[in-house]
């Protein structure tokens, strides 16, 4: 049988089938913030079933609000920080040492091919983009994968697309993205995985195949995909060269997991990005999107740079690469975040920092804040904020705001001259 | 088992996500009961008032396509819980809304967008819907008429809404 590489995650992972349809499945990492655990672990508390699956496997965040901003998140961190060591989870990032889930994860080598994630959060499906099967789930998915370390689901049906065409200057990963949100619609992808194919996320880094994988839920997916390769190996290395001989013996295994060809796909969808614009959202759902070309001269009050979708260190690089040298206009409030102190201390190391901070940007810790109207940049109703982040919906960086979805590059120039602009026009930043 | 139907609030548009149902800046909160007040404050529709007696007496929501699609948030079933709205009946869900209602004991049923549409017929008529759940129907009626659906959850969904949720069922299972 000629099967998906979700479809032998769920073949290698099936611990029962309680209902026809229903698979439930053995997870290997269950990931956890502040936001979504403190309610599972009281849960826990009050049914007296303090307990973990495997501390080993548990992998703790504090994201979105740090440091703390008042009594409530910090209850929240303290909630979860102490039941991170009472339960002896050695995987556990608190401040100084913490950074935005998706982004500091994968970097600390705790996703695999072939793995099964899940976390309280929707945009758990950025860590497909290491051939895993990852999942967002909610409060009670997530308080069963801690205690039991299992979880349920109608297994999905998976839908291709291939990106091929060489991808102009000024064009990354996430205008990839949108415009494939936009022929999906938020919907279009629901119960499905996504998976990616194509001359050009071969070609892609595993930070780009992140940014695509994560707003693979904005059309419904359950979960973005690439196919694991060299890129994945090479990325992969320095946590698992002691488990394979080389990285020959280890993309022969990674391979495993590939999609078989012949394999069943509800859809596919082939998209030539050769001549794709820029692209940027101009409503409150994230399938709003128009090329930039329709939107700009449209005035900003805040750039937001930073998040799980596009606060790496390639999108730090892609941002400032524009910058250098400029200044943002004076009716912009400029924030970058970057989203792990790695990602921090390799763009200070890199000079990036100053160019931010040369720039008129303000750089912040890594966290999540302002994406979700949390923390660290939230806007006043009638503002308007172009951001590198993943969601425009209504009241999303704060009640009454309104928010336009870009890549960094974009960002960046609209940062300088104040109105969403093309970066094509400034002819610096490379490929994706 | 939890209480199912009652009044009915419509709300006619399509993809309403968890942002408009509980804006996250609620997020902050650890006990369910804090969300109380806060339930569609952000919702993008024309002439709907959150703090109206509409929205406080209902206990079932009728709505459109892609019904709390966006953030995992499991604080949007819940700030319905603690409103006494147990039900939400549209045309289609987002994957991670849907089983949060179920893996909570509550309803999140799926009709056809025909069937939809014949619900709202009812909607300035002061609707409620009651249900039988042993019987997989539910019948809407008000100064209209009423009528009565038939509708389809998975096995699992019932279990879980028999068992009151998902923790219980696992905890008994694994």
């Amino acid at each position: 049988m000629k099967l998906t590489l979700s479809e032998k995650i769920f073949r290698s992972h099936l611990k029962d089938e309680p209902f026809p349809g229903t698979k439930v499945l053995d997870i290997d990492v269950v990931m956890c913030h502040e936001i979504t655990t403190p309610v599972a672990i009281n849960d826990l508390v009050a049914r007296g079933m303090d307990r973990v699956f495997n501390p080993d496997k548990i992998k703790v965040v504090i994201d979105h609000v740090t440091p703390a901003k008042d009594t409530k998140t910090a209850l929240q961190g303290k909630i979860v920080r102490d039941w991170a060591r009472r339960h002896q989870i050695k995987d556990f990032f608190d401040i100084g040492r913490n950074g935005v889930c998706h982004a500091i994860f994968p970097e600390k080598g705790f996703i695999r091919p072939g793995y099964t994630v899940i976390m309280g959060d929707s945009h758990t499906c950025t860590h497909g983009a290491f051939g895993a099967f990852a999942a967002g789930v909610g409060t009670t998915d997530l308080e069963v994968g801690i205690l039991k370390g299992v979880c349920a689901f109608r297994e999905p049906k998976t839908i291709r697309v291939n990106i091929n065409g060489t991808v102009p200057a000024g064009v990354y990963a996430k205008d990839i993205i949108l415009r494939i949100i936009k022929e999906l619609t938020v919907k279009g992808a629901t119960d499905c995985v996504i998976e990616f194919h194509g001359d050009v996320v071969k070609k892609m880094s595993m930070e780009s195949r992140m940014t695509l994988c994560n707003m693979a839920i904005e059309a419904g997916g359950t979960s973005g995909v690439c196919m694991p390769d060299r890129v994945t190996v090479n990325y992969l290395w320095p946590f698992i060269s002691s488990e394979y001989a080389d990285k020959k013996a280890a993309l022969a295994d990674f391979k495993k997991w590939w999609s078989d060809k012949g394999c069943s796909y509800v859809r596919v969808i082939d998209i030539d990005v050769s001549f794709l614009e820029p692209q940027v959202t101009y409503g409150f759902k994230p399938d709003e999107v128009k090329n930039v070309t329709e939107l700009a001269g449209t005035p900003v009050d805040q750039v937001y740079i930073g998040s799980c979708t596009n606060g790496r260190l390639e999108d730090l690089k892609v941002a400032a690469a524009y910058l250098k040298g400029k200044t943002i206009a004076p009716s912009v409030r400029g924030v970058v975040s970057p989203a792990t102190p790695k990602v921090f201390s390799e763009a200070d190391r890199l000079g990036l920092i100053k160019i931010f901070m040369d720039a008129g940007f303000c750089v912040t810790n890594p966290t999540c804040g302002a994406c979700l109207g949390m923390s660290n940049g939230v806007i006043a109703p009638g503002e308007v904020c172009a951001s590198t982040t993943n969601r425009n919906f209504n009241g999303r960086m704060g009640k009454g705001g309104m928010v336009h979805l870009m890549s960094p590059a974009v960002a960046a120039v609209t940062a300088i001259t104040g109105v969403i602009t093309d970066p094509r026009t400034y002819g610096k930043g490379g490929a994706a | 088992m939890k209480h199912f139907g009652g009044k009915v609030l419509f709300l006619d548009r399509s993809d309403i996500n968890t942002d408009e149902i509980i804006p996250a800046k609620y997020l902050t909160e650890i006990s369910k009961e804090a969300l109380k007040p806060h339930m569609l404050e952000d919702l993008k529709l024309d002439g709907f008032d959150p703090d109206s007696s509409e929205v406080r007496e209902a206990r079932v929501i009728v709505s459109r396509g892609n019904f709390g699609c966006g953030s995992s948030r499991e604080h949007a079933p819940w700030v319905f819980e603690v409103n006494d709205i147990n039900v939400v009946i549209a045309s289609s869900f987002a994957r991670i809304f849907r089983q949060n209602m179920f893996n909570c004991g509550m309803l999140a049923i799926e009709l056809s967008e025909s069937d939809i549409s014949s619900l709202f017929d009812h909607k300035a008529a002061e609707a409620s819907i009651a249900f039988d759940f042993g019987g997989s129907r539910l019948t809407i009626s008000s100064a209209k008429g009423s009528r009565t659906y038939d509708y389809r959850i998975s096995e699992f969904d019932r279990a879980l809404v028999e068992a009151g949720g998902w923790v219980g069922f696992a905890d008994a299972k694994y």
